[in-house]
């Protein structure tokens, strides 16, 4: 099996089930679905559906407990180049003493090893990758420093440094804005010029159903995947979001928190 | 203390230049390993490795052994100890430390108390003798301090991206846990090193304060680094000057003056420094 630069990652999952710990219940259970290599997938579902341990179990954070995940035809991870993650923004510490630019070199790190250092090359790719988000201006600042849509424009530099073919970020749009929205969908765009499969989680319904040709309806189990018009149907958004789906005779709305209230999470914790 | 005659007069002594080599290598060597310590949060951990090491220093001690060899086979086991207990996940991490931290000191002390010039020998080992420090010694501080320093440089990399994105570690399939025991072990060893200078109940305050210091002063992991182990050798070279015509214990005196330069940093740093936000406010 060859990985050469710019090959389209095909993802297939045969009842994969994923826990987090061994005797825990399953954050994802039994999903199969087969994506083509050079899709783009919005990945949409209420919290606690799964999608950010989809996500992890794709990359190898999380060890499949049951069934069979393959990317590229080969288990998550056996290539390291393969997969870029775009973490969620508050899994970043912001106060860390690093440059805009020191991270983005952070995706040069999987191909250059612990000993090498970084060479024209990588600097070149460093560059170009800021140059497509339009942050290589910032190139200097320290990350805390940065504006929200800044911040994730930064990470998605870093994966464009990773040279991957599978992009996976969690939550992209959540917090950013407009601008880097847009820049994010036109990277996007670009991308898939390139035959980069990418799986984006999002809250944002409207925009999963305009900008992917595929969706991912998923709540612990897989409800649908397909085309926006088949998967988001009255039944399965109701399948999916349960009590936060209100139906309307002229068809349905949905109501989707984006994060449990403050309060709701003390009392989960107590 | 007159002018350049006052700087140079110590410097007569044998034993004067011998703590002053210790104090600048115990200086750098803290400060640098420690910037990691901050950003890592793991203050904690090095203080507990620290006094941890104080039963290993007993044990050698009375078999009159070499206290720096019984300080370096406690520190190491202590380390990867922590390690093992709290990754199982039964047992947090700083917890894990606590109970560590006590027993090791209770031990240590309980060890130290059958000897019959207890005080004395306790006193140096929890706050350092740096005037006491031998050649043979400083060639052993300074072997132990260039191997810390050499693999924070090689493994700078693998370090860097396991105290920021532990995530990308872990997709890059780098041995995340290994790499965190091989800085445990980092740590041990420059605490060891440390031990004759500042002693087990200040070198907390070298891993600490000379990072902290330089993470108020700049936005990049080597400039911190380099920041940090100025700040640090100027710290133990202003001790030593301090105890010497004060007469007052020097490693208390180092650890004072890193202090002092904190407490500096922390008002008037630019941008940071709070004398620094009140004006951008006003």
């Amino acid at each position: 099996m060859s990985f050469e630069d710019g090959a389209s990652a095909h993802l297939a999952l045969e009842h994969v089930t994923v826990r987090y710990h061994r005797r825990a219940a399953p954050a994802l259970e039994d999903v199969t679905v087969e994506i083509a290599g050079g899709a783009h997938v919005a990945v949409v579902g209420p919290n606690g559906a799964g999608k950010s341990t989809l996500f992890k179990a794709l990359v190898g954070l999380l060890p499949v407990a049951e069934g069979r995940l393959r990317v590229h035809g080969a288990p998550p991870g056996a290539n390291k180049a393969c997969a870029a993650y775009v973490p969620q923004r508050e899994d970043v510490d912001w106060n860390f003493p690093v440059t805009v630019f020191d991270v983005v070199m952070m995706g040069r790190y999987g191909r250059l090893g612990w000993l090498k250092p970084a060479g024209r090359a990588d600097r070149e790719v460093v560059w170009r990758s800021l140059e497509q988000v339009g942050m290589a201006s910032l190139a200097r600042r320290a990350i805390g420093e940065l504006s929200g849509g800044q911040q994730q424009r930064v990470f998605l530099a870093r994966a464009l440094a990773q040279q991957p073919h599978l992009l996976i970020m969690d939550e992209p749009f959540t917090g950013v804005d407009a601008g880097t929205q847009q820049a994010i969908l036109d990277l996007l765009d670009e991308l898939k010029q390139a035959g980069v499969t990418a799986l984006i989680s999002t809250h944002d319904l409207r925009l999963a159903a305009s900008r992917f040709e595929r969706v991912m309806l998923l709540n612990r189990r897989l409800i649908a995947y397909g085309a926006p018009d088949k998967v988001f149907t009255p039944v399965r958004l109701a399948d999916a979001f349960g009590g936060q789906v209100l139906m309307l005779p002229d068809g349905a709305w949905v109501v989707d928190q984006c994060c449990p209230p403050p309060a709701h999470r003390v009392l989960e914790e107590a | 203390m007159a002018g350049w005659g006052g700087l140079l007069e110590p410097l007569r002594y044998e034993f004067m230049l011998r703590g002053m080599a210790a104090a600048v290598l115990v200086g750098v060597v803290c400060a640098v390993i420690g910037c990691y310590v901050v950003l890592r949060s793991m203050a904690f951990m090095g203080d507990a490795l620290a006094h941890a090491i104080l039963p290993g220093v007993a044990v050698a001690y009375l078999l009159r052994g070499d206290l720096l060899v019984g300080a370096l086979v406690a520190a190491v086991l202590v380390a990867l100890g922590i390690g093992a207990i709290s990754r199982g996940g039964l047992i947090k991490e700083d917890t894990a430390i606590g109970i560590f931290f006590a027993a090791a000191l209770a031990l240590g002390v309980f060890l130290m108390s059958t000897a019959r010039t207890f005080a004395v020998d306790l006193t140096h080992i929890l706050f350092g003798d740096v005037l006491g420090v031998s050649v043979s010694d400083l060639w052993l501080m300074a072997g132990l301090g260039a191997l810390v320093l050499a693999a924070i440089a090689v493994l700078y990399k693998p370090f860097l991206l396991i105290s920021f994105d532990t995530v990308l570690a872990a997709t890059l399939r780098w041995p995340v846990e290994l790499l965190r025991a091989a800085m445990l072990v980092l740590l041990a060893l420059t605490i060891v090193v440390s031990l004759q200078t500042v002693g087990v109940g200040l070198v907390a305050a070298m891993l600490v304060t000379p990072a902290a210091t330089a993470q108020l002063l700049t936005r990049r992991l080597p400039t911190m680094m380099l920041i940090a182990a100025l700040i640090g050798a100027f710290s133990g070279l202003a001790g030593l000057y301090l105890s010497y015509y004060l007469n007052v214990a020097s490693g208390a005196a180092i650890v004072l003056v890193a202090t002092l330069l904190f407490a500096l940093a922390y008002l008037f740093a630019p941008q940071r420094g709070i004398l620094w936000r009140r004006a951008s406010q006003a």
